[in-house]
């Protein structure tokens, strides 16, 4: 525990969140959607047209291993070692279904760019085709068999030809007739990786019949795809040439590498003002300590991703404005959702893993000590229980009720409730059997402040409100608005007096019920950017949101009208450095002994805005806590504005403040996570 | 006939050979470099110095092959001249003058009939001088000398270092880096590419640029050690780069091979690392090469690659496997830490050279003969390290035996110091380690001498160190008779009131060794180690200390720190005189009575030759040179003169050879920017130059006619056939020659034969009036002979002095 000015704040460092590694990415060029598959099965979509803001996830599973996505159009379909092909409902954030191929694990999938068929790789070395119909897809084909399984797929552009990266070769299919038409045969690495099989991880078949591949022994290497010949070889590394990804233009291409580099190739005129090109290998980006397990090219972007289980955007900057934020390199580490909640009048935190979830009781200090000073533990933090989930299925959400007596989760497949009783000696946990048949399908669950009603965001942005009582739940009703949006909703915020719950869903609209009436109150207007943060105040009544983009509003809810203050930022507009910060506020918490105070933060910083200080001129420095300190008082009066960051705390995933007012501060250090990956490979480095 | 006798400086060799990027021949058998004020052609089979160019009147800046004729070559220099040379026969075709100092030379072969120089602006806009890339239109007119007046800037803000300029697939653009910015210049477009700060960030200034031939492909150095190959330039913003990292510091040169398949580049590493290119993941290295690289160049057939080094050595590799040979000049380390030392077996000069090495160099044919590792220990390619050092060396008389000291200092731990002695080899003629002595001293060790007089086993040394101790050491038959042949040891150590020895001097006989502990000076005596006096003087520290010798060996001579020059009696202990000179350098010649004093004053060098018993010194020059003199030394002649004109009498025996280091000059506006902290330390040398008339009745035709035909035939069959001239423009002259037709004997040719120890000469007048007296001296010969003769005096005058002698 630490002092800090006003607050006591409870550091916690117990929550061991470990993400896992990024397997695969598809990007949808048309809605600009970035799907990424992890290692435990989980799919994330990122828009990239909002400040890749992690829209959605779909959980994974005990089992599934995705090795390939493909988008079709806006469907998304992954395959994976256990066989089978699937889709996804990316409204239900579910698989919708999954159909199994009979050619053992499945390596890779790929759709023609006419999106009327996908092809999969199999360990059995077929290439299996299936047709894309509108609702599922149907197996219709299999190209000629070979020995030794299939890696990796590329399609022509124009659908006729299909080239299939295998051991030893690569080889390229007539897609009409099915019969391979050419055998490229890839060199094996030097010296002792002689005598083993050299893996082609990835191919690249190029509009103007080059075909570009990536090979375990670390080469890339580009072929004539009329005439089967080699053009030109490459050697980028001593380890793997992982993944290949090209631009839209074919006039780049990068290679992802075990040692972590991504590297791009040109094709460049060797002379200014010639016609013809030729690859050229260019630049390259170091930004992962870990295998690149996935590679997308966008026009203006690198996107990588690997073993070390961040998300790297890297901008090329011959294709953006410098020194911009678009020029910015963006790494996303953290989710970009809550997995901790925190029960306030109890003191309770409950951490949501993969495939438990974790409830701690928070630790207790009797002293007041100095700003800054650390406090000693009267009573240590507790792990109270360790909730193993039943079934495949990993856990999408859970919530704790304020009380600290409730407990749910959710998965694809079920809603479960636990009731609490928790002494100072003993810790019990009762099943609730018998939940409402309305209670399906939930993607956030959240319990109202009172505790005794839970909320559910079910299908078509419906709210599944239910009772709770001592010992039983009764379903009370189902909310929902007319907008007709489809999108699931994936924040629920309820007030503090039990009379209002926001809902905010990703297509951006943010509505609010009565839950009096148990009818829409109003929907605020809606904003091109989508809620990362919502919430409202529990004296005044406004609605406070945080955008993707980081615009703060505040909507109050009896004028149903955006309050004085709100306008009053957007007509002076936000500070430029609030502007640049590259991770979403997730939560917003408010003070109930200064009502003029809102509480947010995001990965990096914690933030207090104070409603009735002037706000930040465009070139006043923004974080000037620490001057201020040092300032006399009369001119810290004139020099503060209404913006507060506080930097001590990194890598924050929750702040939460109990109700007795002390500050709850969960964080979780980057270089934890780092130092429980697995090694990397070894590299050579200079002067050792 | 009447020639005043005049003594005068000559730059004796030494000079630079890697200033600047040196050139190769099209058929790749000579390679022409600057060397001082000269550009040098040397042989790449023989590494012979086959021709040197004179002409220039300052530093030679810049040489090029001349892309329209492969048989002539540009040379370009800071007065402000561009001169064009057949350099395989020596002459000088055209100088055109372009007025202002120029750093570097370019050309291309698509702009004929233009050179590009770079040079102060002319233009000095706010930012204050700055260098800029001109071309130079060169008149076709007829006439040696050529004004030029057509000068273009191409590009301004160029960086004074020559790599930094590159022109690309044959003249089209040109690039050029400075700083953190590369800059390209399309010549056919008329207008700059990438102007882009493009490497913001800590240690990736640009340091050298180089163009591929075929390829729009830019290769640029930078300091971190990282090589860029840029490519799509033209474009404003979609220019791209690719790094290549192998040197871990600065990247000093970088060349393209002429067809473009390989990038050579080189640095501190000493390792000549070939990148192909499409395929720079592979990569041969040559290593070893000896010192940091500086310059690279390649011959036009890709067959020969020359490296230049620090160490001013160039090396010429063979198709980047083999080191086909090695054109070695005066190794300059940081400092000449020991003293110049003339080998009394080889005469050559020995003095520090390689880092840990004894360089010895002849000076008569400004060669270097071997190299002595001292240290023995592997020196280490990287900078801030330290490493042993030699900084103290000292021979005995006879040359039998070598000392030499060797420290490393380091800044936690004291100094280590060991003390090597050497005895001369007969069988493998050279220096064979005999003893070692690790930490002789507890700190460092100011002075080291031997006794002149002793010879072979009885020799003994003194060390003095700033332990306030001076050590005597013998050389004693080993203890058992199992532990080899003899090795020194300690035999005395003594110390005068803990004062700190600073100098130790024996005198010729060996019988008095003189210490000077700080202000005191003590006389021993060698044989009982008797303290026989101490001499005092008005205060000041004892910087030098000399022995009379001959005549004058009753005198003991020392400076002080105070600015004084002082003279002992030590006969009557008594200071015989003293005169307030600040003397930096003090030294007696070995042959002679004379004394040598160099004084420093107002950033020149005065030199005085006096006797010690005399009040008026024989010989003073004011401004001998600029800067401040740091060593020198007096070489004994082979053949001793017999001069009687009384300022130069004191050049008889012996020459006065002195090394000097120039301050870098801060340019005032209108001049050169030298642009490394690598000064030009001219080597230079004092010479009785011209010889009183009356000596022309000693060199009567008559006694030597005979003589001079058979050293003429001698340095005729002697001289390599490639440097001689076709046989039929010898012929009549040789013929004459042998037919003893005796003419009148010109006196300057005699100066000329005198000058027979192959003396280089910097003065570009003295050749040409020597060549106007020929015509009027000779009536003789017709005027077509005299045209003839003309032009093979250019060739080799050395020899066709003496014919002429005939």
């Amino acid at each position: 525990m630490i002092q800090m000015g006003e607050f006591k704040v409870h550091r916690v460092r117990f929550f061991d969140y470990m993400p896992s590694a990024i397997r695969s990415m598809a990007f949808n060029s048309h809605t600009e959607r970035l799907a990424v598959a992890r290692a435990d099965g989980a799919v994330e979509i990122f828009n990239f047209a909002d400040n890749y803001f992690q829209e959605k996830v779909i959980a994974g599973r005990d089992g599934r291993s995705i090795e390939a996505l493909c988008w079709v159009g806006r469907r998304l379909f992954s395959a994976g070692l256990e066989g089978e092909i699937t889709e996804y409902d990316l409204e239900n954030l579910r698989p919708r279904y999954s159909i199994e191929a009979y050619g053992g694990p499945i390596w890779t999938i790929s759709s023609n760019s006419q999106g009327t068929l996908l092809a999969a790789g199999c360990e059995d070395g077929t290439v299996k085709m299936f047709e894309i119909l509108e609702d599922r897809i149907q197996f219709q084909t299999n190209l000629s068999r070979q020995k030794g399984r299939i890696i990796s797929l590329s399609w022509h552009p124009s659908g006729a030809q299909i080239a299939a990266g295998m051991m030893d070769m690569i080889k390229i299919f007539d897609s009409e007739t099915g019969q391979a038409t050419h055998r490229l045969l890839v060199d094996r690495g030097v010296g002792t990786s002689k005598s083993r099989e050299v893996v082609v991880w990835s191919v690249a078949f190029l509009n103007d019949h080059t075909i570009i591949s990536g090979d375990s022994a670390g080469k890339v290497q580009i072929w004539d795809g009329l005439t089967g010949t080699l053009i030109s070889t490459h050697l980028v590394t001593k380890w793997d040439v992982l993944v290949l990804a090209i631009s839209q233009d074919e006039s780049s291409v990068i290679a992802g590498t075990s040692e972590g580099t991504v590297v791009q190739f040109q094709f460049l005129p060797s002379t200014v003002g010639q016609q013809d090109k030729f690859w050229v290998q260019t630049r390259t980006f170091k930004n992962h300590s870990h295998d690149v397990r996935a590679l997308v090219h966008t026009d203006t972007a690198v996107v990588s991703g690997g073993m070390d289980t961040q998300l790297v955007v890297r901008p090329l900057l011959d294709k953006v404005e410098k020194n911009t934020q678009e020029s910015a390199l963006h790494k996303i580490a953290f989710p970009h959702r809550n997995l901790v909640s925190c029960a306030k009048k109890a003191g309770l935190l409950l951490f949501q893993f993969p495939d438990h979830l974790e409830l701690w009781r928070l630790g207790e200090s009797d002293r007041n000590g100095t700003p800054g000073e650390s406090l000693p533990v009267k009573r240590k933090p507790e792990k109270l229980i360790q909730l193993k989930i039943k079934g495949e299925d990993h856990i999408c959400c859970s919530a704790l009720s304020p009380c600290g007596s409730w407990l749910a989760y959710a998965t694809v497949a079920a809603v479960r409730l636990y009731r609490l009783q928790l002494s100072s000696s003993n810790v019990s946990i009762q099943k609730v059997s018998k939940l409402p048949r309305e209670l399906k399908s939930v993607h956030q669950l959240c319990f109202s402040s009172d505790s005794c009603r839970l909320f559910a965001s079910s299908s078509f942005s419906s709210v599944v409100v239910v009772a709770l009582d001592q010992t039983d739940c009764k379903y009370l009703h189902t909310l929902k608005h007319k907008s007709g949006s489809k999108q699931p909703i994936h924040i629920l915020s309820p007030s503090e007096d039990g009379q209002w719950l926001a809902t905010a869903n990703t297509d951006c609209e943010i509505h609010v019920f009565n839950l009096r009436k148990m009818k829409l109150h109003c929907s605020v207007p809606a904003y091109s950017s989508c809620p990362t943060a919502v919430s409202i105040h529990p004296t005044s009544g406004n609605l406070v949101s945080v955008h993707a983009d980081q615009q703060i509003f505040e909507f109050s809810l009896k004028q149903k009208e955006y309050s004085v203050w709100s306008r009053q930022l957007q007509r002076q507009g936000l500070h430029p450095l609030w502007l640049q910060r590259d991770t979403p506020v997730t939560q917003i918490t408010f003070n109930p002994n200064n009502p003029a105070h809102i509480m947010l933060h995001d990965v990096f910083m914690f933030c207090i805005i104070d409603q009735s200080l002037p706000l930040p001129e465009a070139k006043s420095k923004f974080y000037n806590q620490r001057i201020l300190r040092s300032l006399p008082e009369p001119q810290r009066l004139r020099e503060s504005h209404a913006f507060k960051a506080c930097k001590n705390f990194q890598h924050l995933l929750s702040v939460n403040l109990l109700e007795d007012l002390s500050l709850v501060v969960v964080e979780r250090p980057l270089v934890d996570i780092v130092c429980q990956l697995p090694a990397p490979v070894r590299q050579k480095l200079f002067a050792t | 006939m009447v020639e005043q006798a005049e003594i005068r400086v000559v730059h004796q060799g030494g000079s630079n050979i890697t200033f600047r990027e040196p050139a190769i021949s099209s058929d790749s058998r000579f390679l022409l470099c600057a060397s001082g004020h000269n550009v040098k052609v040397f042989s790449t089979v023989t590494e012979e110095c086959v021709q040197e160019l004179r002409g220039h009147t300052d530093l030679v800046t810049g040489v090029l092959l001349r892309p329209s004729n492969h048989l002539q070559a540009y040379s370009c220099s800071a007065d402000g001249t561009v001169r064009l040379w057949d350099f395989t026969d020596g002459i000088l075709i055209k100088t055109y003058v372009i007025g202002y100092p120029i750093c570097s030379i370019y050309a291309s072969a698509s702009h004929d009939g233009v050179i590009f120089i770079e040079s102060v602006s002319l233009y000095s806009d706010k930012y204050g001088n700055r260098n800029s890339l001109l071309a130079v239109h060169l008149p076709q007119t007829a006439g040696q000398l050529v004004e030029t007046s057509d000068l273009s800037a191409v590009l301004s803000d160029v960086s004074a270092n020559p790599a930094t300029v590159a022109f690309g697939r044959a003249g089209e653009y040109v690039a050029s880096t400075n700083g953190v910015q590369l800059q390209i210049f399309f010549f056919k477009k008329q207008k700059f590419s990438l102007k882009e700060n493009s490497c913001s960030g800590r240690r990736n200034t640009f340091t050298c640029v180089a163009c591929h031939p075929t390829d729009d492909c830019i290769a640029t150095g930078h300091e971190d050690g990282k090589i860029r190959l840029w490519r799509n330039f033209d474009q404003k913003r979609e220019y791209t780069y690719r790094t290549l990292h192998w040197h871990h510091s600065t990247v000093r040169a970088l060349c393209f091979t002429p067809e473009g398949s390989n990038l050579l580049s080189g640095g501190v590493e000493s390792v000549l690392v070939q990148w192909r290119y499409q395929q720079e993941s592979q990569q041969d290295f040559l290593p070893r090469l000896g010192a940091a690289i500086t310059h690279i160049a390649v011959s036009p057939d890709g067959a020969l690659f020359c490296t230049s080094h620090s160490d001013n050595k160039i090396v010429l590799i063979q198709s980047c496997v083999k080191v086909s040979s090695i054109i070695q000049g005066l190794v300059k380390g940081e400092a000449v830490q020991t003293d110049l030392m003339v080998d009394p077996r080889s005469k050559a000069l020995v003095l520090n050279g390689k880092p840990g090495h004894l360089q010895f160099y002849s000076l008569q044919r400004d060669r270097l003969l071997f190299n002595l590792d001292v240290v023995q220990q592997e020196f280490i390619h990287q900078e801030g390290l330290d490493q042993f050092q030699v900084v103290m060396a000292t021979l005995d008389g006879a040359g039998a035996w070598l000392a030499t000291v060797e420290e490393r200092k380091q800044e936690t731990v004291e100094a280590e110091l060991n003390l090597k002695l050497w005895a001369f080899d007969e069988p493998s003629q050279s220096f064979v380690l005999n003893t070692t002595v690790s930490t002789p001293h507890e700190v460092r060790i100011t002075a080291v001498t031997f006794d002149p007089a002793a010879r072979g086993q009885t020799s003994l040394l003194v060390s003095c160190g700033r332990d306030g101790l001076f050590k005597a050491w013998r050389l004693a038959p080993p203890a058992h008779p199992d532990d080899g042949g003899p090795s020194w040891t300690c035999d005395f150590v003594s110390g005068y009131h803990g004062l700190t020895p600073q100098r130790c001097c024996f005198s010729a006989d060996g019988s008095l060794l003189a210490v000077g502990f700080q202000e005191v000076v003590t006389v021993w005596s060698p044989a009982s180690w008797e303290l026989l006096l101490t001499l005092s003087q008005p205060p000041g520290i004892i910087r030098d200390l000399c022995f009379g010798r001959l005549s004058c060996s009753k005198f003991l001579l020392g400076t002080t720190s105070s600015d004084q020059l002082c003279c002992w009696n030590l006969l009557t202990c008594s200071l015989e005189w003293s005169t307030s000179m600040e003397v930096s350098l003090l030294l007696a010649d070995p042959l002679s009575d004379n004394m040598a004093a160099f004084c420093h004053q107002d950033g020149n060098t005065d030199l005085f030759v006096f006797k010690p018993s005399e009040p008026r010194p024989l010989f003073s020059q004011k401004a001998v040179c600029s800067g401040r003199v740091s060593r020198a030394v007096f070489a004994p002649r082979e053949v001793a003169l017999e001069s009687c004109e009384e300022s130069s009498q004191w050049l008889n025996r012996s020459q006065l050879y002195f090394l000097t280091i120039c301050i870098p000059v801060f340019s005032p506006p209108s001049q050169l920017v030298v642009d490394d902290s690598v000064a030009m330390t001219p080597f230079q040398l004092l010479l009785g130059k011209r010889r009183p008339h009356h000596q022309a009745a000693v060199e009567d035709p008559a006694v030597r006619p005979r003589l001079t035909d058979v050293s003429l035939l001698l340095q005729l069959l002697q001289s390599p056939a490639h440097v001689l001239p076709a046989a039929a423009a010898l012929c009549s002259v040789f013929m004459e020659a042998l037919l003893g037709v005796a003419t009148e004997t010109s006196d300057p040719e005699e100066e000329e034969e005198e000058d027979s120890d192959q003396e280089m000469e910097t003065r570009a007048t003295r050749p040409e009036r020597g060549l106007l007296e020929t015509d009027s001296a000779d009536p003789v010969l017709s005027r077509a002979q005299v045209r003839e003769l003309r032009r093979v005096r250019k060739l080799d005058h050395s020899w066709f002095s003496s014919l002429l002698d005939s």
